[in-house]
């Protein structure tokens, strides 16, 4: 079955999507060369099974006592990090959080901004918001900023590029920075060094996300191997860090267990090469540092998912990927496919809570539901419960009253009434003969074509006689018991 | 309403009936698969970094100076970042006059805007402290302060890190109650386990990405 047939009738971005991935033998060569060696390297950094599943039922614990008293670690965080010389934001939708990004920068009539990896400034288009008001915003993680410079968003959260191999990704610094095209892994990151060391001291502003932000201390924790966390928070004269409500935990300890489980299941490493734990702006007698150190704090659609007790489960993510490379559908199709900042199984439980259903009514039925994903989840997220839970809320209809955002997205009137019929056939075991009896008698008359289903496979036709039939028959004839 | 109300109050809606969890934090779960007999706790520090490209020399307390030099000399480097304000500074400082080496000590003793551009570009290497590191996982702890400032250990493409052997604990856990964290941290507090690296591009692993292309790590061995 070398051939595929055209799927002609699609009714959504994602499958469209996934038609175009599928059939990109290079695309999937990238993504399951990639995803078999992150399998690998969590496998390895795991080799203890007692001890990991301790660890993922400790951080569990730890993120669902955090969300227990989330309101109050949020305002104990503000106070802390007030102390501390942080300025501590408030945002409720990407609009707000850019709004407060601008201004800060505006006020420092900055015009060049460095970023380290930050999901959270991809959810707010960060880039092109200041871009529209002409302050360049440069990646500078390796992944993040050849994603940029080709103008692509990242399809891996923790490795952007990972779409690319190195001849792509030559072809593209030769085209955009005019350098020679070389394959060398080695010598390609020293072009992306030189050219971002220079943005890194001339720019205004550096802008980060946050792994950890610790209410006990006021400290926002970040890891990275690559250094430009560092940079970015480090050497410009203004640091801008923004973050996801949900990314607070109580106590400075309460990150041991969880920071071993973000670098190894992310990476199948012991810690990454860095780990940055900020707690101020620069004091007024040290020699480098931010003079200023901003927190944008974004809701975005979070609260909606907490006020929904399993939904909840949702924040206890801390972004480290592992569902994503388990995937069997994330490796197949990659993350482009899922159109939106977040893709994988965590991507289609966290994002219907920021743009709704209808924005995304095929990623919770973009699942084998092989459980894989939830297996690995190092805080034990349901994330198979949760695509469940989130395909009721699709069909619900208005009167059941949807508890997700813009629930009821795939709802049909026509698909209940053939469930309902299905639901009333077998549970009247005198209809259900009579069904049976008319289906193996007038079996010719089953249609040739069954909408989309027929496209790829061939009508069902039901058999002569029912397993019942056949069952009944065997019996009398074996003498039965 | 503020953005600042808003969220809390719907927190709190989403929280009404509910008590907060029990912390039942059990640090067993993070200690004790991360216990090293003393003398171990080198040869664990010393084969997870240099699994990750660190050069790690064991060296007397005294002749440490003479190492700096010769690493330096074997680079052909031309300068050296210090912090003169600290003890180990000092002793460099100190030392180096008779070191014979030809490159030049530098000390990071104003601020960052006054020589950002030679900061960034020209200084060849830097020379700090520690205040430990964990066994575990292979990671130095850096505590950067006014005399030894955050970019130092960020900027030199060669970074140099002095680790009193007496001061390595088993792991993160230990660290932080040994030196008690939570009563107060610095501005920056770093873990830094390696030399600066990146897989972005096919998962290849490359060395000095943003940061140090080369972590030397001398181990003092107390006299």
């Amino acid at each position: 079955m070398s051939q595929r047939i055209p799927v002609t009738e699609l009714t959504g971005g994602f499958r469209d999507r996934a038609e175009v991935a599928l059939a990109d033998g290079q695309l999937r060569t990238n993504f399951r060369t990639a995803m078999d060696s992150l399998m690998k390297k969590r496998a390895d950094a795991f080799p203890d099974e007692e001890e990991r599943e301790g660890l993922r039922e400790l951080g569990n614990r730890i993120k669902a006592r955090a969300l227990s008293r989330l309101p109050d670690l949020l305002e104990q965080l503000e106070a802390k990090l007030t102390d501390n010389g942080v300025k501590v934001h408030w945002a409720e939708t990407t609009e707000q959080a850019n709004e407060i990004v601008h201004g800060i920068i505006g006020a420092r009539q900055g015009s060049q901004v460095v970023k380290g990896k930050s999901m959270v400034s991809e959810e707010m288009e960060m880039n092109d918001y200041l871009a529209e008001r002409g302050v360049e915003c440069l990646e500078s993680d390796m992944g993040e900023y050849i994603v940029q410079l080709d103008g692509e968003k990242p399809s891996h959260i923790i490795m952007p590029a990972i779409h690319k191999n190195r001849y792509q990704v030559a072809r593209l610094f030769h085209d955009k920075l005019g350098v020679d095209e070389t394959d060398d892994v080695n010598e390609l990151i020293q072009i992306g060094r030189r050219t971002l060391r220079r943005k890194f001291m001339e720019a205004d502003v550096g802008v980060s996300g946050v792994n950890f932000a610790i209410a006990e201390t006021g400290t926002l924790l970040l890891v990275e191997n690559e250094g430009n966390g560092r940079m970015s928070t480090n050497a410009p004269p203004v640091h801008i860090a923004v973050t996801g409500i949900e990314k607070v935990v109580e106590n400075l300890r309460d990150v041991v267990p969880l920071l071993s489980l973000l670098t190894r299941s992310a990476l199948g490493q012991p810690i990454t090469t860095y780990v940055n734990m900020i707690s101020g702006p620069r004091k007024a007698d040290e020699l480098d540092g931010p003079e200023e150190v901003h927190l944008v704090l974004l809701d975005n659609g979070r609260s909606g998912a907490f006020a929904d007790a399993q939904m909840r489960q949702t924040l206890n993510c801390i972004r480290c990927g592992a569902c994503m490379n388990h995937c069997p559908v994330y490796t197949r199709v990659g993350g482009h496919t899922y159109g939106e900042v977040y893709p994988g199984p965590i991507g289609k439980i966290v994002t219907p809570h920021m743009v709704g259903l209808h924005q995304v009514p095929d990623h919770p039925s973009a699942s084998s539901l092989c459980g894989a994903c939830g297996e690995v989840c190092p805080v034990k997220i349901p994330i198979p419960e949760l695509l469940q839970r989130l395909r009721q809320e699709n069909v619900k209809s208005p009167a059941e009253g949807p508890k997700v955002k813009d629930g009821g997205a795939k709802y049909s009137r026509k698909e209940r009434l053939i469930w309902r019929f299905w639901q009333t056939l077998n549970s009247s075991p005198v209809l259900y003969r009579l069904f049976l009896w008319g289906a193996t008698r007038f079996r010719k008359l089953t249609p040739k074509h069954v909408g989309p289903w027929t496209e790829n496979h061939t009508a069902p036709v039901p058999a002569k006689r029912s397993l019942h039939d056949l069952a009944r028959e065997h019996l009398a004839r074996n003498g039965g018991q | 309403m503020s953005a600042r109300s808003n969220i809390l109050n719907k927190l709190r809606t989403g929280l009404a009936g509910s008590i907060p969890r029990p912390d039942d934090f059990d640090e067993r779960l993070v200690t004790e698969p991360w216990q090293y007999a003393p003398e171990d706790r080198i040869t664990r520090l010393r084969s997870l970094m240099e699994a990750v490209h660190t050069e790690i020399h064991q060296v007397s307390s005294d002749s440490w100076p003479e190492k700096v030099a010769g690493i330096l000399a074997a680079r052909n480097l031309s300068n050296l970042l210090h912090a003169p304000a600290t003890a180990h500074g000092q002793k460099l400082g100190e030392y180096w006059p008779q070191s014979g080496s030809s490159a030049q000590l530098l000390a990071y003793d104003r601020p960052v805007e006054e020589w950002k551009e030679e900061l960034f570009w020209q200084v060849d290497a830097s020379l700090t402290g520690t205040v430990g590191a964990i066994a575990a996982t292979g990671s130095l702890v850096l505590w950067p302060d006014r005399h030894e400032p955050r970019l130092m250990s960020l900027l030199p493409p060669l970074h140099i890190a002095l680790l009193r052997a007496s001061e390595i604990e088993d792991n993160l856990y230990a660290m932080m109650q040994r030196q008690n964290w939570s009563a107060g941290l610095p501005t920056n507090l770093l873990l830094v386990s390696g030399p600066s690296k990146t897989a972005d591009i096919e998962q290849v692993l490359a060395y000095g990405a943003h940061g140090p292309k080369e972590l030397v790590v001398l181990i003092l061995e107390d006299a």
